[in-house]
C-alpha cells in the first residue's frame, strides 16, 4: 500500500499490465520519448521499448484504429487520446467499427481495446481542452465507460478495462491528477466495471455523481454534517456504462431525495439517463423533484479564468444545491 | 329531500314491435350523478341488448323497477331528481368519506404552510404502508410540507397503525403502489424490470383469426355455504337460446354432411392482399369474407338452400340474408347481413367487422339480428376442426367454416403441404336431401378453391 496520486494509480496500472502481459502496449500522441503531455506514460519507453510504446502522428483515427485492429487479432492496446477533446476524429473507429464488431461478426470478432482519454476542464484549457464527451458515447451499446475519482478506483478499473474482452473508454479526470491523492494497493487487483460506490452512507439527500466533482460533493457533505445536521448519502457511479441500476435504486430508497452532479452540460448527459431510471423504478420513493446540477448549456468552457470560475462546479455551487434539497 | 323535481324515466319503445323489456343491470346507483344521455341501465329484449339513456342532468333518485324485472313500454322505471334542485344527495357523498385536506389541525402552525398539503410519493407510500393521518404529522419541509422524514419520525414515535378505523381504512384500500415494494436489490440476478407481468401466451396454434385468447367466463358463483351444487339463474338471452334451440332440434329432422376444402390458393391470397387491406380501410380482412362470398355465389345456383318449410309448402327466399353466428362470453348471437349477394368481398369484410363489434359490445338492435335466410358459423375461429351445429330456426340449413389446419394431401399421387379446411352442413332434411346438399358443397368447395391471386375484393 503507498500514499500516491491519481496519475501515478494510472501509470502503475499500466506497467503492471505490461510487465504481466506481452501483448498490451500503448500508443498515442508523445506517450513515448516525452513520457505525455500530463506525463502519465513516464518511464514506459525506457522500460518497455518503443515497440510497445509508440508514439503516432497527430491522428486520433488512426490511433483508434491501429488499436482496433491490433486487439482483433489478439493484442491488448491502449490508445491515448491526449485530450478527449481530440477523440472525436476517432469517433467512427469507437462507435462505428469497436463498439460494433462482437455483433457483427456473431460473436466470432472481439475488441478488446481500451481508449484513455482525458476530460474535463479546471485547467485554463479553453475550448479544446476542457471538454466532458461522455454523453456522446453514452448511447452507444456495445462499448463500456468508466470514469474513476480516486486513485484506488483508477488503477483497479484501469487494469479491469485492460483485462475486459471488450472495448472500454477510460475517462480519467485531468483536474484529478494532481489533485485527488489516496492509498493505492501495489498489488494486482481489479475494480469490477458496471458496479457504483456508495462514497458516504447518509438519511437526507443521496448525491449521485462520477468523476472529479465528487471530491466536492464528498467536501460539502461534510460541512453540511457539521453545520447543519444533514446526513448525505453519496454513490459514485464509476461505471457509466453499463449504469448499476440496482445501486442507483439502492441509494434513492435511502433518503428520497435525489441530486445528481456531473460536470458534462446538463442536456442529453449521464444524469438524465439516471434521472429517467429513477423515474421508471423509484416513483413510490421519491421525496422530492431529482435535481441534477451540471455544466451549464453553453458550446465549451470559456478560457478566460473568471468565466471558468462561474463555468465549473464548484464545492459552494454543490453546497447550496444539496442544502436546498436537504431543505425541501 | 324536500323541494325536489322528479322527473320519470319511462321504458322507450326500442323497436316498432317491442311492447316490454327486462332491466338487465342498473347503471347508476340512487345517488349519483347522470348526465342526459349517459347510459342509466342496461335492458334486454328478444336477444338484443340496449342502454337507455338519461333524458335530462341531475341525479338519480329511485329505482321503480329492478334489475331482472320486465316492464312494458311507456312505464316508469325510474325517477331522476333535475339539476339544481338535488340538494340533499349531492353534498352526503362526499362527507361520507374521510376528510383527507389537513388544513384546520395544523392552523395555528407559523410561517408559510402553502406545500403543507402537498404529499409526494413516498410520503404517500409511507404513509399507506403504515396506516398513518398525514392531517396529524408535523411538517417540517419546505412550506410546510411533510417530509418523508417527518412520517419516519412521526411512525417512530407510535404513530400510524394505532390511528383508528377511518384512517387504516382508507389506505388498505390502495395497497398496491409499486409492484417493487419492499423488495430488495441486493440480488444483481434479479431486478425491478423482471417483475413486469407477462402476457398470456397466444394459444393460436391452429385455427385462424384468434384476435384474442380465449377468456375465462367470468360467471360470479353465489356463495351458498357449502353446497354441492351453485345455481345460476337463467338470463333472458340464455332462455331465448334455449328456446330456440329447443323449437329448432324438436322440429327440424337433422342430417349433417362435410366436406373438405384446399384453401392454400385463398391463404396466399388473403396474406398478399390483408396489410394494404387494413391500411387502406381500417378493417381486417378475414377468411370468412371470402367463405361469405363463396358460399353466397353457391347460394343463388342452389336457391333451394334459402328456403323455409310451411307444412304444406316451402317458401324459397329471393334475398339471401346470411345470418352470422357470433359468440360472446356467456352467449351466442346471430345477426343479419342484409341481402348478401349484392355485396363484394370487401363489402362482406366490413359487416363482419360491424356486426362482431356490435355484438361484443351488446349493441345489437333489433333489425340487426332480423330477416336471416341462411346461417354461417365461423367455428374455426374457436379452434374448431368439425361441428355438429343446430339449424338456426325456421332456416333450411346451417354451414360451419372450421380451421385452417396444415396437413399432407396427396396430389398428382405426391404428398404436398397444403392449408385445408372443412366445411359442415346441417341441413333440414324435410326439404332438403343428400344429393341437393352435396352438390351444393360440391359448388362452395369449387368457389373457394377457385380463389386466385388475382381475385379482386372490391
Amino acid at each position: 500500500m503507498a500514499e500516491m496520486e491519481y496519475i501515478d494509480a494510472i501509470r502503475l496500472a499500466m506497467k503492471e499490465e505490461m510487465e504481466k502481459d506481452e501483448n498490451v502496449f500503448v500508443l498515442g500522441e508523445d506517450v513515448g520519448v516525452k513520457g505525455g503531455v500530463f506525463t502519465t506514460t513516464k518511464g514506459l519507453q525506457d522500460q518497455f521499448g518503443e515497440e510497445r510504446v509508440i508514439d503516432t502522428p497527430l491522428a486520433e483515427s488512426a490511433i483508434a484504429g491501429v488499436a482496433i485492429g491490433a486487439a482483433m487479432v489478439g493484442m491488448k492496446p491502449i490508445a491515448e487520446m491526449q485530450y478527449s477533446d481530440f477523440m472525436l476524429p476517432a469517433t467512427n473507429q469507437i462507435i462505428s467499427e469497436a463498439a460494433k464488431i462482437r455483433y457483427r461478426s456473431n460473436n466470432d470478432w472481439s475488441c478488446p481495446v481500451v481508449v484513455r482519454a482525458p476530460i474535463g476542464g479546471g485547467i485554463f484549457g479553453g475550448l479544446y481542452h476542457s471538454q466532458c464527451p461522455e454523453s456522446i458515447f453514452f448511447g452507444t451499446p456495445g462499448l463500456k465507460i468508466v470514469a474513476p475519482f480516486t486513485a484506488y478506483d483508477a488503477k483497479g478499473l484501469l487494469k479491469a478495462a485492460i483485462n475486459d474482452p471488450d472495448p472500454v473508454l477510460f475517462f480519467e479526470n485531468k483536474k484529478c491528477y494532481r489533485m485527488i491523492k489516496g492509498d493505492v494497493p501495489l498489488d494486482d487487483y481489479t475494480v469490477p466495471i458496471g458496479k457504483a460506490n456508495v462514497l458516504r452512507e447518509g438519511t437526507d439527500i443521496t448525491v449521485i455523481g462520477y468523476s472529479m466533482p465528487l471530491h466536492f460533493c464528498l467536501q460539502a457533505a461534510e460541512e453540511l454534517k457539521k453545520e447543519e445536521g444533514i446526513s448525505a448519502h453519496i454513490l459514485d457511479l464509476r461505471s457509466l456504462q453499463p449504469l448499476d441500476r440496482d445501486a442507483i435504486i439502492e441509494a434513492v430508497r435511502k433518503t428520497g431525495k435525489v441530486l445528481i452532479v456531473h460536470e458534462d452540460n446538463k442536456t442529453g448527459g449521464v444524469g438524465a439517463e439516471v434521472s429517467a431510471i429513477i423515474s421508471e423504478e423509484c416513483l413510490f420513493d421519491l421525496d422530492a423533484p431529482i435535481k441534477r446540477l451540471c455544466g451549464p448549456d453553453v458550446p465549451a468552457m470559456p478560457i478566460s479564468p473568471p468565466m471558468e470560475k462561474f463555468f465549473m462546479l464548484s464545492k459552494d455551487k454543490v453546497k447550496q444545491a444539496m442544502h436546498e434539497l436537504a431543505v425541501y | 329531500m324536500s323541494n325536489q323535481k322528479f322527473t320519470d324515466m319511462v321504458m322507450p319503445q326500442l323497436a316498432e314491435s317491442l311492447v316490454s323489456a327486462t332491466i338487465a343491470k342498473w347503471l347508476k346507483q340512487p345517488g349519483d350523478k347522470v348526465e342526459q344521455y349517459e347510459p342509466i341501465c342496461e335492458v334486454i329484449t328478444d336477444k338484443v341488448n340496449a342502454e337507455i339513456p338519461s333524458t335530462v342532468d341531475g341525479i338519480m333518485g329511485e329505482w321503480v323497477a329492478e334489475e331482472g324485472q320486465t316492464v312494458a313500454v311507456g312505464e316508469v322505471i325510474c325517477r331522476i331528481a333535475a339539476a339544481g334542485t338535488a340538494g340533499a344527495p349531492a353534498e352526503e357523498r362526499p362527507q361520507a368519506e374521510p376528510h383527507t385536506t389537513p388544513a384546520p389541525v395544523q392552523a395555528e402552525a407559523s410561517g408559510d404552510q402553502s406545500m403543507r398539503g402537498r404529499y409526494s410519493p413516498a410520503v404517500q407510500s409511507l404513509a399507506a404502508e403504515h396506516g398513518v393521518n398525514l392531517s396529524a404529522v408535523q411538517g417540517t419541509g419546505m412550506g410546510g410540507r411533510i417530509t418523508r422524514k417527518d412520517v419516519l419520525a412521526y411512525i417512530e414515535n407510535g404513530g400510524g397503525a394505532t390511528e383508528t378505523g377511518r384512517a387504516a381504512e382508507a389506505p388498505a384500500k390502495r395497497e398496491v403502489h409499486s409492484p417493487f415494494e419492499g423488495l430488495p436489490h441486493a440480488n444483481p440476478a434479479v431486478r425491478p424490470e423482471q417483475y413486469i407481468p407477462v402476457p398470456p401466451a397466444s394459444s393460436r396454434q391452429s385455427g385462424l383469426h384468434m384476435t384474442e385468447s380465449p377468456r375465462i367466463p367470468a360467471v360470479e358463483l353465489e356463495d351458498q355455504n357449502g353446497r354441492a351444487e351453485t345455481m345460476i339463474d337463467v338470463t333472458p338471452i340464455r332462455n331465448a337460446i334455449a328456446t330456440n334451440m329447443r323449437q329448432s332440434v324438436s322440429e327440424i329432422p337433422h342430417a349433417w354432411t362435410m366436406i373438405e376444402v384446399d384453401v392454400t390458393n385463398l391463404v396466399l391470397l388473403r396474406n398478399k392482399l390483408k396489410d394494404e387491406f387494413k391500411r387502406r380501410e381500417g378493417y381486417n380482412l378475414t377468411y370468412l369474407a371470402f367463405l361469405l362470398k363463396a358460399v353466397v355465389n353457391a347460394i343463388k345456383d342452389y336457391p333451394i338452400m334459402n328456403s323455409v318449410w310451411a307444412v304444406n309448402k316451402i317458401i324459397v327466399k329471393r334475398d339471401i340474408n346470411i345470418s352470422l353466428a357470433v359468440g360472446t362470453e356467456d352467449s351466442v348471437m346471430t345477426p343479419v347481413i342484409q341481402r348478401a349477394d349484392q355485396k363484394n368481398i370487401a363489402g362482406l369484410a366490413r359487416e363482419i367487422e360491424e356486426l362482431a363489434t356490435k355484438t361484443r359490445q351488446g349493441k345489437l338492435k333489433l333489425e340487426d339480428m332480423q330477416g336471416g335466410t341462411f346461417t354461417v358459423n365461423n367455428t374455426g375461429s374457436f379452434g374448431s376442426i368439425l361441428s355438429y351445429p343446430i339449424i338456426n330456426y325456421p332456416q333450411a340449413a346451417i354451414l360451419t367454416f372450421e380451421s385452417i389446419v396444415k396437413r399432407p394431401v396427396v396430389i398428382n399421387d405426391m404428398i404436398a403441404v397444403r392449408s385445408m379446411a372443412n366445411i359442415c352442413l346441417s341441413l333440414d332434411h324435410r326439404i332438403l336431401d343428400g344429393v341437393i346438399c352435396g352438390r351444393f358443397l360440391q359448388r362452395v368447395k369449387e368457389n373457394v378453391e377457385g380463389y386466385t391471386l388475382d381475385t379482386k375484393v372490391y
